[in-house]
């Protein structure tokens, strides 16, 4: 068509370059849309600020939520005037987790995260034809999520009337099992006890999601990460340290002592990790560059957003630097000192620990699925990365493993699993002596997937003694069915 | 009832409106003869008919107001004077260019009666004025013959009318870009941008030697500046890009394309720093939900809009695009996308790109170097400025505060807008005439 044309000839190519340019960039925003609808829309609808949610109430019956194993933890009953209700089956066992949804007082998670397509319907067309002309709600999405109720119900029984948390999750997928937190409520009768639970009197908060926002000290179980700051720091040396545990260590005016004045005697990096030596690994922070020791923890998720998917979290905090005071410093190496962890963290970096280094998102919603159970929408297990090496993580493996053989946890020696963990016992609070007790751990058998689990029981003393059990007796149920 | 009668015709318009898009690419196809070439203008025209047919019943079943059907009849009446009108005055005319641009302003109609009937028969009006005006510029080019001479008059004119905005204009969003004569709000950019092309054609045909350029340059530039001391970002940017293109099509020297855009980036990164409304828009677009109180809440309702709205959109009246605030004017594409679907905005958006082609196409096939820089330019603008709006509301760039050409509300977009495609077809016209002339060939109409 535009051959011949002497005088076009040559100004013509420079306007197949704009040409080309042009449809690129209508390429790109075409592409962009797409890419936005496909991945990125669910962020942003399901955003609370977003009010055509609330529309879609009126033409659809709210779906259920089912746990991995089939049960219904929430179902939205019509009575006979057509009043709707919003019932869950287990009370207070999954309240946390599954959360609410009250048309007064909002939502919270599962009911929240999930608001959206709880509320879609994608019965077939037929169904929906049906639905329209004689003027019934059509039946919404249900949610199924990754947890199972006799890992819920055997950890909710565990903890008993301890305030605390126990979270257990798969470390290969990132599937959270069980989300325990204590003090609970009834999401059945939240409304009418809302103003109760709100005002808080006994200073409860039983709103909050211990297990994901809970900010704690960590305790003897943030060896795990004075131990690879320690590794990192000496990567040729580490298996030559030694120190000789008197008790009590003095630098300058501080002094501190072991757990309940007990002597270690002659340790090295190995037996201090089992035996949670206190005075070895306050030795041992005393010799890392306090920004080094940042930079590790930071680099295992310290002082930013957890990378979880839908689920609510708190930052844990880190806060060593170079004008630290030695008597910081010795806190921090044994994890009192200024840190705070969730135990959800504490669990992603256990789990990342089982999984080789390799750290996978938590998340807590499988999939969804129309009412007649086809599948809507899989969300698959993501990977955020490695946070330390194959080579750190197995190091960790075999010295958690210790722990349990000879060490802390040996409540969980000679099973039918393999597990690995530590405890802790955290000092909280001005009082000496009071302590969270902790531990965080995972188990092995070669016919199942792997389970992490932390556990956390608020001033309930020795990690061994109180945490170490209910640990136990997650990983027994998991195993047995 | 009335709920499958709107899922029915939402499916409907978006099948519709799909096969439409296709065909406006279909016709570019070489091996398609003229006879052929007709027919899918011909049912272009069916399909364009249907739609607005179809969107219209679906408005009145959900307002059950009668002044719509009157409404809807009128623009039926103007559409059809449109497209026999270019039939009979100007045989050469694109049809493609013509349907294009009526289906986009039928779409502005539709979308513009679902959020406000009185602002849609205030565009209405405004389209029926520039479109009988519009009638005559292909006549006027054809004749004023020494519109080439007028370069400095252009200029001229175009650096006072943006200067008396900035000092004297009423500040909108942030941004000073209208003002008003009589009670009609006029927006001097949207008018500018056509002279400027002129002026820098005007410029650049004859000869590109160093001086000319630089010349050039300054000219150009002190456009971009006033329009960055207006604070009108979205403009500044189009003006900048158009001379960019044309500059480097004038030269064939690379050179002052990738110069340009360097400079350009040293611009906009000074400009990021000198004032806080470009920060602000710049941080609602990397994280709107982290600002949705403030700065991020409208593109946040955009998103939230085109989310809800998914592939297949929630139907005419069932959502709420009237959160988006100034929604019919820079937003109006999210409203689209919200209630029309997914597809049917991807849709738009390459109904949009076939008229950019169909421009540039002109432009290379135009012999006259005036003419054909004119053609790239006026091309080029419309072009950018669909990327710019649609690329803004979608938060793949920053939102730079323009309209989507023929669609959005607002009268000096539309009138600049339809002068842009009247002046274009004028061009097509000129070339086809003087092409029959001196050979009898098959050409792309």
């Amino acid at each position: 068509m535009k051959k011949n044309r002497t005088s076009g000839k040559n100004i013509n190519r420079e306007f197949s370059v704009i040409t080309y340019t042009f449809i690129g960039l209508f390429l790109c925003i075409m592409g962009y849309f797409a890419y936005f609808q496909v991945f990125k829309s669910e962020d942003f609808i399901n955003n609370t600020y977003n009010s055509r949610q609330e529309t879609f109430a009126e033409t659809v019956l709210r779906g259920r939520i089912l746990s991995s194993d089939g049960e219904v933890l929430a179902e939205t009953k019509v009575d006979a005037k057509g009043n709707e209700s919003r019932v869950y089956p287990y009370d207070n066992m999954f309240s946390h987790i599954v959360g609410y949804s009250t048309e007064k007082y909002g939502r919270a998670g599962i009911e929240s995260w999930a608001n959206f397509n709880l509320l879609r319907s994608n019965t077939n067309f037929i169904e929906k034809t049906v639905d329209e002309v004689t003027e019934e709600k059509s039946e919404g999405d249900n949610v199924v999520t990754t947890l199972n109720t006799q890992l819920q119900e055997i950890s909710y029984r565990a903890l008993g009337d301890y305030k605390g948390a126990v979270i257990a999750m798969e470390p290969s997928t990132g599937k959270i099992l069980s989300v325990v937190s204590k003090p609970d409520f009834n999401p059945n009768t939240i409304a009418e006890n809302w103003d109760r639970i709100v005002e808080d009197e006994k200073e409860e908060s039983a709103l909050v999601n211990r297990a994901t926002q809970g900010l704690y000290p960590p305790g003897s179980t943030f060896k795990i990460l004075t131990t690879l700051a320690y590794v990192r720091e000496n990567p040729l040396s580490y298996n030559d340290y030694s120190y000789t545990c008197t008790g009590s260590i003095q630098e300058g005016s501080n002094k501190l002592s072991c757990f309940s004045g007990e002597v270690h005697g002659n340790v090295d990096l190995k037996q201090s990790f089992s035996e949670s030596c206190n005075t070895s690994f306050a030795n041992m922070g005393l010799t890392i560059d306090s920004l080094d020791f940042a930079k590790t923890c930071e680099g295992m998720l310290f002082n930013q957003a957890l990378p979880v998917v839908k689920l609510d979290s708190s930052k844990s905090s880190f806060v060593l630097n170079d004008n630290s005071p030695a008597s910081e410093i010795m806190e921090t190496a044994i994890g009192q000192g200024q840190t705070l962890v969730t135990p959800l963290h504490m669990l992603m970096i256990t789990s990342a620990i089982a999984n080789d280094g390799v750290l996978m998102k938590p998340y807590v919603i499988d999939h969804t699925e129309n009412a007649d159970g086809m599948v809507v929408k899989n969300y698959r297990p993501s990977t955020y990365g490695s946070i330390m090496t194959s080579d750190e993580a197995s190091l960790m493996q075999e010295y958690m493993s210790e722990v349990v053989s000879s060490g802390t946890g040996t409540k969980l020696k000679d099973m039918s699993y393999s597990a690995a963990g530590k405890t802790g016992s955290a000092e909280y609070g001005k009082v000496k002596g009071e302590s969270h007790a902790w531990f965080v751990g995972y188990a092995h058998r070669d016919d199942k997937e792997d389970i992490a689990v932390a556990v956390i029981v608020e001033g309930a003393g020795i990690g061994s003694t109180y945490a170490v059990p209910i640990a136990k007796e997650v990983f027994d149920t998991y195993f047995r069915y | 009832m009335g709920n499958i009668f709107g899922e029915i015709s939402k499916y409907l318009m978006i099948v519709l409106f799909a096969i439409y898009t296709y065909s406006g690419f279909a016709v570019f196809r070489k091996k398609y003869n003229k006879e052929r070439r007709e027919n899918i203008f011909w049912k272009q025209n069916i399909l364009m008919a249907l739609i607005h047919l179809d969107a219209f019943l679906l408005i009145y079943d959900e307002t059950g107001n009668l002044a719509v059907l009157l409404f809807y009849g009128t623009q039926v009446i103007f559409f059809v004077i449109i497209i026999s009108a270019y039939g009979l005055l100007y045989k050469k005319a694109s049809r493609l260019l013509v349907n294009n641009m009526c289906m986009l302003m039928a779409i502005g109609f539709i979308i513009l009666t679902r959020l406000s009937i009185d602002k849609a028969v205030r565009q209405f009006t405004i389209a029926v004025a520039a479109m009988i005006f519009g009638l005559f510029i292909p006549f006027i080019i054809e004749k004023v013959w020494f519109i080439r001479k007028m370069t400095w008059l252009f200029a001229a004119a175009g650096l006072c009318a943006l200067g008396v905005v900035t000092v004297l204009g009423a500040a909108s969003y942030g941004a000073k870009l209208s003002y008003t004569v009589a009670g009609i709000s006029i927006q001097p950019s949207e008018f500018v941008k056509i002279i400027f092309v002129f002026f820098v054609a005007g410029m650049l045909y004859q000869s590109c030697d160093f001086k000319q350029v630089v010349i050039t340059s300054i000219v150009a530039a002190a456009h971009v500046i006033v329009l960055v001391a207006s604070k009108d970002l979205g403009g500044a940017l189009i003006f900048f890009v158009v001379y960019l293109v044309m500059l480097y099509v004038a030269t064939a020297q690379p050179l002052y394309f990738i110069g340009g855009l360097f400079c350009g980036s040293a611009a906009s990164v000074l400009a990021y720093k000198l004032f806080a409304h470009v920060r602000v828009r710049v941080v609602a677009w990397q994280d709107p939900l982290s600002v949705i109180d403030n700065e991020g809440y409208q593109i946040c309702q955009s998103l939230f809009a085109i989310g809800t709205g998914g592939w297949f959109g929630v139907g005419l009246y069932q959502g709420m695009p009237d959160k988006i605030p100034v929604v019919e004017r820079d937003f109006v594409f999210s409203a689209i996308s919200e209630e029309l679907g997914g597809i049917f905005a991807l849709c738009l958006i390459m109904v949009c790109m076939s008229c950019f082609l169909m421009f540039l196409n002109i432009a290379m096939q135009l012999k006259d170097r005036y003419y054909k820089l004119v053609a790239l330019g006026l091309g080029t603008t419309y072009g950018f400025q669909v990327f710019l709006t649609i690329g803004g509301v979608i938060k793949f760039i920053p939102s730079t505060g323009v309209t989507l050409p023929l669609v959005s509300y607002g009268g000096s977009s539309l009138l600049s807008t339809i002068i842009i495609f009247s002046i274009i077809q004028g061009l097509y016209i000129l070339r086809e005439q003087r092409g029959d002339r001196h050979e009898k060939k098959q050409n792309l109409r």
